[in-house]
């Protein structure tokens, strides 16, 4: 049974205040080793730590396997906190370490990845990518965007995800992924490249006019 | 030289376009971006997946029964610690 926890304060001001008391004093409690506070750390922040795993693997149960492990490496490590950063900021950097971490042992190459790990497609005749009646301004929808995030190469997925969604800015994203800045720069517009290509319905092989 | 740059096609400029981002260049000012507007509406179109994806993706609950797994994990663990190393009399 999940932890009986009072998570969904109401009024948005007096939440937040509230929330950040209320973590702190689990925080607290929790890194004297009080197994309730732990809890309470828990159910805090279990739903965002939860939906950056799903969103950075695309997969419910791969998901729930890296948000046992976040948890675990975060009672592990959570004495060792010093209150250098937010907690939320701290613990969210400890589960995207431990996705990373999932997909390299998986072998899975987090950046650099190239062409030939996509699948292979042809490319439609007459294409011509930038033709006013194929841009997509205003016209996204949404269910196909999460398609086409959660079908990117895993390389330039957790690009994507940590850039565009997560709001990671790219010398933090090099940190992480022991890439250089511009090599998260370009990924990043590779990555893109490709779900706008997944949105208008085929795969990028080269560009021309 | 800005007229070559000017004068590459799209196919060229696009096949520069991931080094010249990740070498920090700014791309809005490169003659060739300023002058086509095929170009410009790919980058505009790219920036507006970005936006619509950071509106994308809701916060999702995790399944109750995952707390009952960690809790029991950390026990494991806990009581692993507890014990200490065996064997070493």
């Amino acid at each position: 049974m999940a932890p009986q926890v009072p998570d969904s304060p109401p009024a948005p001001i007096a939440s937040a205040v509230s929330s950040h008391s209320v973590e702190a004093d689990a925080l607290t409690r929790a890194q004297a080793g009080d197994h309730q506070a732990f809890a309470q750390l828990y159910s805090l922040h279990k739903r965002r730590i939860y939906s950056l795993c799903l969103r950075m693997v695309g997969n419910i149960a791969a998901a729930e396997d890296l948000t046992q492990e976040a948890f675990l490496q975060l009672h592990r490590k959570i004495a060792t906190f010093r209150g250098d950063s937010a907690f939320s900021t701290w613990l969210h950097r400890l589960a995207v370490n431990v996705v990373l971490m999932h997909l390299r042992r998986k072998g899975l190459q987090v950046i650099s990845l190239d062409e030939a790990m996509e699948p292979a497609a042809e490319e439609r005749p007459g294409r011509n990518f930038g033709a006013p009646d194929l841009t997509l301004a205003g016209t996204i929808d949404r269910l196909a965007l999460q398609r086409a995030i959660d079908n990117l190469p895993a390389g330039y997925r957790i690009i994507f995800v940590l850039h565009d969604i997560e709001g990671y800015e790219h010398n933090e994203i090099a940190s992480m992924l022991d890439c250089s800045i511009g090599n998260s720069k370009s990924q990043l517009h590779k990555a893109r490249l490709k779900l706008r290509d997944a949105l208008r319905g085929f795969p990028r092989k080269e560009e021309r006019r | 030289m800005t007229d070559d740059r000017k004068n590459l096609s799209c196919a060229a400029f696009q096949a520069q376009l991931p080094e010249l981002i990740g070498s920090g260049e700014n791309v809005a000012s490169h003659p060739h971006f300023q002058s086509c507007e095929l170009c410009r509406a790919l980058l505009a179109d790219l920036e507006t997946i970005a936006e619509a994806a950071r509106q994308l993706f809701p916060i999702v609950e995790p399944p109750d029964e995952l707390w009952e797994q960690i809790e029991s994990a950390i026990k494991n663990e806990d009581g692993r610690t507890d014990s200490g190393p065996t064997g070493q009399d």
